[in-house]
């Protein structure tokens, strides 16, 4: 039996003309990436720091910069800057989120298990933090914020061990649908309980200590700038232990477990411990970023820590690059500051901005490889791109019902038109990417199918919700429903996915051919 | 089944001229570098794993019915019989995956009982599947690195900080320990590549590697030759006496028959989930019962088994 047909090496080779440039775009830039880390793998090892340091320090003075700018000009940073909004505070909250996708990523990149109610440690931790510290909780404790936040961790690695321990027997769906519920009953308990001030939530929540030189307080309201470079300090924190736990018997062990949990189990790896543990960390990690969320905003309520924002962690690792730990923090970035960039922003620019995003979206997944994660991840990507058009597409629905139905509506003809022809648009690129995704070998068809129904959605949906004064709102979840799709379709590995074997590998089959052939 | 080869008891006969890979250099065993010792010492003759009347039933479908034999240290055993006799069943209850309706499996001494799966691998019982499970996306290393931690003990407390000193050991012995392995099996060279784009042949090989490394005193190989061609065949036989030479038991499961007469010091034969024979190769095959099971009653012609 011959090895080359079994061997499951180099992907088939595709027929297409424009594929076979996009092979070897991709080759190409294979190559060049293997010259690159080689000639980097040789620098001295401070030198290796620079960039990222540069970068840190790029990071921590943005808000610096875009205060003395508007300080000075009266508009912040061109173009990256928000115009709307404070630009520290969008930092800070894709600070939370980026520290939650490395949280979730733990336990979807690494151990591969499927955790939909995320955003119930987050809750867990803001809630711990505030009952504590909050003077008007019914615990009344008032402790400090530094007492708090351990207090948080703690809480919400017991709730990991809890919500686990009886469910990480459960594998795939069954483990998902369990945890898309357990995030709905720690937001109903919220709800629901008294003590937990219920659909009020609680205020107060004390500040982390820290005083200005004029004597005002470090940790303010207004200036949330010390919050953004508290929870950097804390993803950098978070992203050293991350990465001490990766390249351990851990961090192998949740490799194991997620490609094969049966061989890994063969191989003496304890899984349920290893999954235990890794719901704990992710836990404690949606802790910490949940407990300095509700200290940055003085005040919780349940309605923060709904579905979607659990949607919105997992969209964050997915987008990402499930499994890479600097990729989810691009995820975060994107999940977060794209929406609040295009918060309050002009109709047509808007377009502008939702068509630009989609075609570099496809000039990406156009260079797209082989999957690099396992099933159950791309399963994820589907399920919440699923959910979240879902979401979406009753949101619009609502909303739409309720202007038409709205007396003071100029025109309802219009906007019944528009909603028709959306719903139409939105079914048919849903079905379009599903349908061809399963059908192997249609790559191309996918590729301009897709790029030209989410550029026509692109195109238009600016001009229909021109119509709904509150519908930009909706829309720009709704854009992240089809990138979600259109990313589990294309490319399933995200956007900065783990790349170091599929380097790895390119060189090293160069080394074997030539050694062989010699 | 397919190749009856009369004079497989001369191995060294069979090794054929030229490479065994289109693209790679033949691995071979490196004979130059010694597998690390099993913890416990090997003294050939005594049982190592007895199945005790094992039988395992699924709802009304008997897989093993009172299956009965022994392992003895330090012997290369085969487990063959025609597909569905029961051959991978028995891996799979030996190695904890599924209980015993009735019955006990005796390892080292001890009864398995109701241990969980990585708890047998920890008492010395590791194996390959019939079908390759490396963990695909991660590379032949570090495959065999989670073989190797199956004797760790670091675990997240030990870990996250980079506190522990037994955890720079263990990480550095466990390297050692892996790399030696991948030599041993022949592909070091391809340490660093992702499981799933190794060849093949490799990927068995790196099975073999990443089950060694869990140190076990009895390595369980289920098919190791399935695909193989005959020259591939000839250089796993030296392999396999080469981890028996290191002082492991092996248990074979293999379809083949010049391989399995080769190699193993005796043989049981499983059919419908009964044992229908046990001996030296010599003796299994001039069984009737063995050549009824494989080539069905035979009709005066003299089979091919003999």
């Amino acid at each position: 039996m011959s090895h080359d047909t079994l061997a499951p090496t180099a992907p088939p080779r595709s027929s297409s003309p424009m594929l076979r440039v996009a092979d070897a775009v991709a080759a190409r830039r294979e190559a060049a990436m293997g010259a690159f880390r080689s000639r980097w793998g040789g620098l001295p090892k401070p030198a290796r720091y620079v960039p990222g340091a540069l970068l840190l320090l790029v990071l921590v003075l943005l808000p610096v910069w875009d205060k003395s700018l508007r300080a000075s000009t009266g508009s912040g940073i061109p173009v990256i800057g928000t115009p709307n909004t404070s630009f520290s505070g969008v930092l800070f909250l894709v600070g939370a989120f980026a520290l939650c996708a490395i949280g979730l990523n733990v336990v979807v990149g690494f151990a591969g298990l499927l955790d939909l109610g995320y955003v119930g440690f987050y809750a867990v931790g803001a809630y711990t933090v505030s009952v504590f510290g909050s003077p008007s909780s019914d615990l009344a404790t008032a402790y400090p914020w530094l007492i708090c936040v351990p207090i948080g961790i703690a809480i919400a690695m017991v709730f990991g061990v809890v919500l686990g321990g009886p469910t990480l027997r459960l594998r795939g769906d069954y483990l998902a649908i369990v945890t898309l519920g357990f995030g709905e009953i720690v937001r109903l308990t919220a709800v629901n309980s008294a003590p937990l001030g219920q659909r009020s939530g609680i205020s107060n929540i004390p500040k982390p200590p820290g005083e200005r030189a004029d004597g005002s307080k470090l940790f303010g309201v207004v200036d949330i700038t010390p919050f953004y470079w508290l929870i950097l300090a804390f993803i950098i924190l978070i992203l050293v232990l991350v990465s001490n736990l990766e390249r351990s018997r851990v961090g192998r062990a949740w490799l194991a477990i997620r490609e094969d949990e049966d061989a890994a189990e063969l191989m003496g790896v304890p899984t349920f411990k290893f999954k235990l543990w890794a719901f704990a960390i992710g836990a404690a990690v949606g802790g910490i970023s949940g407990g300095i969320f509700a200290s940055r905003q003085g005040f919780i309520n349940p309605d923060t820590f709904d579905v979607l924002t659990s949607i919105l962690f997992l969209a964050a690792v997915v987008i990402g690059g499930s499994g890479n730990k600097f990729g989810v923090i691009l995820g975060a970035v994107i999940v977060v500051y794209v929406p609040e960039r295009l918060r309050g922003f002009d109709e047509s620019l808007f377009g502008a901005w939702f068509v630009v995003l989609f075609i570099a979206l496809g000039v990406t997944l156009i260079s797209r490889r082989k999957s690099l994660l396992s099933s159950t991840v791309r399963a994820a990507a589907t399920f919440a791109g699923g959910i979240l058009g879902l979401v979406v597409a009753v949101s619009v629905g609502t909303q739409l019902h309720s202007i038409v139905t709205d007396v003071g509506t100029e025109n309802p003809t219009r906007l019944l038109v528009g909603a028709v022809v959306l719903t139409l648009i939105v079914g048919l690129v849903l079905l379009q990417l599903i349908g061809l995704a399963q059908a192997e070998g249609a790559r191309i068809a996918k590729i301009f199918v897709g790029a030209f129904l989410t550029v026509l959605v692109g195109a238009i949906a600016p001009y229909v919700f021109d119509e709904i004064g509150d519908g930009v709102q909706a829309l720009r979840y709704f854009a992240f429903g089809i990138a979600l799709i259109v990313m589990s379709v294309f490319r399933p590995q995200g956007l900065l996915p783990n790349r170091r074997r599929a380097t790895e590998l390119a060189d090293r089959k160069k080394e074997v051919a030539a050694g062989v052939n010699a | 089944m397919s190749t009856p080869e009369p004079s497989a008891q001369t191995p060294d006969a069979v090794h054929a001229p030229d490479s065994i890979l289109p693209d790679a250099p033949p691995p071979g065993v490196d004979e130059s570098v010694d597998l690390p010792e099993p913890e416990a010492h090997v003294s050939v003759g005594e049982n190592l794993l007895e199945m005790r009347d094992v039988t395992l039933r699924f709802g009304g479908v008997t897989a093993l019915d009172g299956v009965d034999f022994a392992i003895k240290r330090g012997e290369i055993l085969g487990l063959i019989g025609p597909n569905g006799a029961g051959k991978t069943t028995c891996f799979n209850v030996m190695t904890g995956v599924y209980q015993p309706t009735d019955g006990t499996v005796w390892f080292d001494g001890k009864k398995l009982g109701r241990r969980k799966k990585y708890q047998i691998t920890r008492l010395g019982i590791a194996r390959t599947f019939q079908n390759i499970r490396l963990f695909p996306e991660m590379s032949a290393l570090e495959n065999v690195l989670v073989g190797a931690d199956a004797r760790h003990k670091t675990s997240v407390p030990g870990a996250v900080f980079r506190l522990s000193p037994r955890h720079f050991r263990e990480e550095r012995d466990g390297h050692e320990r892996a790399m030696e392995l991948l030599q041993f099996v022949g592909i070091a060279d391809l340490a660093h590549t992702a499981a799933r784009n190794l060849p093949y042949g490799y990927q068995r090989r790196l099975e073999i590697a990443r089950a060694l490394a869990t140190e076990p005193t009895l390595l369980c190989l289920d098919e190791p030759a399935a695909g193989f061609n005959p020259a591939e065949k000839a250089e796993l036989m030296d392999l396999i006496r080469a981890i028996r030479d290191q002082g492991y038991t092996v248990l074979l499961i293999e379809h083949d028959m010049r391989l399995v007469m080769g190699v193993t010091d005796r043989i049981v034969v499983l059919e419908f989930g009964k044992k229908i024979a046990e001996g030296t190769p010599a003796e299994v095959r001039d069984n009737p019962a063995v050549i009824a099971a494989y080539l069905g009653v035979p009709e005066g012609e003299p089979t091919d088994v003999a």
